[in-house]
């Protein structure tokens, strides 16, 4: 038996639609395909002829799980052409936005969509079976987050109260303060989401990746910095097409984005994680030390840790954004449209979403470019995949199946930014 | 004991970039106005963890979603998640990783299934990207819209009828 192919047309528990293939012959894997079927390129089409003020809105729709990241990213980068920063409290708020969409996301992540990979469960459902009161924590952390979304952003999936400058209303402090009690809570579940994900068996794997993310100097990144990386990168988000490049391939409806002359990068938690442990509050470097990490984590195994002391640092800001707050005197800063280009690029749950539009002077959208983190995640995953089975070609195929479906999950990819584990099919000859 | 102590709750789930996916939210917004107080009208994405908390604390929930089963387009498919489990290829229309037919077996497995839970599946046809259902698809939403309605109506009477009993045994 020389020669095998695994395939998985419909991806489980990962957000969206795709599959994987990996084909083996003579002990060597020769390919190592990701399929998806993403839709952003038809909304960087349809935002053409838009006003600057439909972007946050617009592009919010491309995905349920992160809007706040696409909303962010547009209205950086309008702000960004306009010549306008929000500061002060409402960047505080946006930033507490973020929070929500980071527990939300994570929570979800966490718990049910690959703790039962680390469980040996088929799903979340098998799960609770035997953990309920660990999906129950899983459900009402999640339900935090979304609190967050509903106060700030109007609803909790797909916000409605940001724009370009701020937002249309803002809350009152005794608004915000309502949502003290259940981040407290949060904060000390998701303490205990580091240590019960601690307890998991991680495959022994790692890489020498080249880490992405958002550099800023005062705070773990959310809606700003510069784009970093492990092997020298250091610059402004505005030369990001200067470094990184999209490349279609067949098998593919998302570009594949690579860096230019270094090929694959690493965006997400764990890529944030390793650049800025040092901005990390107290308590969450605290729930990472006692969790058994180190100040760098290359074991993408291991993200799912990374996203629980994450939660914990969100968990923290939050509360504090909310303790030190006041009403800004407006809700958005005035923007005036002009003619010009501008860029956003700000962390989604997943890592880096760069936005980049060209407007008009009356901020009409002639040029849309959106790069999801999910697509500049595609080379690596497929690097980790052959990788992993080039190591692993003793393991039974439904063995080698399950764990090359975690190393998918690792990235927790948003494939509808767009599944269900349909069709399986193992192919030996 | 106030006199309406149970809840209905109409959910269309469905995603308004996806054609045809949209159809569970087309039928719940044709009955905006036309359902009596007491009945909410909610639109989901179809997140099972919003779904969830959509119908928690309800008595009473009839959900509308778009499937893909094989049969016609239109085609109208309906379960009671009491009696039987969702078949496996109602999850498969979800673009989200957890949806639907996944939130049900969950609330099952807790224990959080609102005492009656009535799934409305409508088979589409086309789920590429876009904001128009297909007209096969559109063309049965006003007879579906109508099953819908009378299905909340009898459910939320029978649920008003228990409560009321209840209410007399419980001043008797």
């Amino acid at each position: 038996m020389n020669a095998k192919s695994l395939k998985v047309d419909f991806l489980a528990r990962v957000e969206g639609e795709g599959g994987f293939r990996v084909k083996v012959k003579d002990h060597l894997v020769t390919e190592a395909k990701l399929n998806i079927f993403e839709p952003p390129r038809f909304f960087e089409a349809f935002l053409r002829g838009r006003s600057f003020t439909e972007a946050p809105d617009i592009t919010a729709r491309i995905c349920g799980i992160c809007p706040v990241a696409y909303q962010m990213s547009a209205c950086q980068a309008a702000e960004d052409a306009f010549g306008a920063k929000p500061t002060g409290a409402i960047r505080e708020l946006r930033r507490l936005l973020y929070c929500g969409e980071w527990i939300e996301s994570h929570a979800l992540h966490i718990y049910l969509l690959q703790a039962p990979d680390f469980l040996g469960y088929e799903d979340a459902i098998q799960m609770a079976k035997d953990h309920p009161d660990a999906v129950q924590r899983g459900l009402r952390l999640k339900k935090t987050g979304n609190a967050i979304m509903t106060l700030l952003g109007g609803r909790e999936i797909h916000p409605i109260n940001v724009r370009v400058g701020g937002f249309y209303k803002v809350p009152a402090k005794s608004q915000l303060r309502t949502l003290e009690d259940d981040l407290e809570w949060a904060r000390d579940a998701a303490v205990q989401t580091t240590r019960w994900v601690s307890t998991f068996t991680f495959p022994d794997f790692q890489r020498d990746y080249e880490f992405v993310a958002l550099r800023h100097p005062d705070e773990y990144p959310l809606n700003e910095g510069r784009l970093v990386s492990n092997k020298g990168l250091d610059i402004p988000i505005s030369e990001y097409e200067q470094h990184f490049a999209e490349e279609h391939l067949q098998h593919s409806n998302a570009l594949h984005s690579a860096l230019q002359e270094r090929a694959a990068y690493f965006v997400g938690p764990l890529a944030r994680y390793n650049l800025n442990f040092d901005k990390l509050s107290p308590l969450s470097q605290e729930a990472a030390k006692q969790s058994g990490l180190g100040r760098e984590c290359r074991n993408p195994f291991q993200g799912i840790l990374v996203r629980a002391v994450e939660t914990v640092y969100a968990c923290d800001e939050a509360l504090r954004i909310i303790s030190s707050y006041d009403p800004p005197d407006c809700p958005a800063i005035e923007v005036t449209p002009r003619a010009g280009t501008g860029h956003g690029c700000t962390e989604a749950p997943r890592g880096i979403l760069y936005h980049k539009y060209s407007f008009d002077e009356r901020g009409l959208i002639l040029l849309a470019k959106i790069v999801p983190p999910t697509s500049q995640n595609l080379r690596i995953i497929e690097e980790d995949l052959t990788e992993y089975v080039s190591t692993r070609l003793h393991l039974p195929n439904d063995r080698l199946q399950w764990q090359c479906e975690q190393a998918v999950r690792n990235y927790d990819p948003c494939i509808s930014c767009a599944t269900h584990l349909l069709r399986v099919r193992i192919e030996r000859e | 004991m106030s006199e309406s102590t149970f809840t209905t709750v109409l959910i269309g789930v469905g995603n308004p970039f996806r054609s045809d996916d949209a159809v569970g939210r087309a039928i719940v917004r044709r009955l905006f106005g036309r359902v009596p107080l007491g009945i909410t009208l909610q639109e989901e994405s179809g997140d099972g963890t919003e779904l969830l908390e959509a119908w928690k604390g309800t008595d009473c929930a009839v959900l509308v979603d778009a499937v893909q089963s094989g049969a016609p387009p239109g085609t109208i498919h309906r379960f009671d998640a009491h009696a039987e489990k969702l078949p496996t290829w109602f999850s498969h229309c979800s673009t989200h990783a957890f949806g639907v037919a996944e939130a049900i077996e969950l609330a099952r497995t807790m224990g959080d299934l609102p005492s009656q839970l009535v799934v409305y599946g409508i088979e589409g046809l086309d789920f590429s990207a876009g904001t128009e259902l297909s007209p096969e698809v559109a063309k049965i939403v006003p007879f579906a819209a109508n099953l819908v309605l009378q299905e909340i109506l009898r459910l939320s009477a029978e649920r008003a009828q228990l409560s009321n009993q209840h209410q007399t045994k419980s001043a008797s």
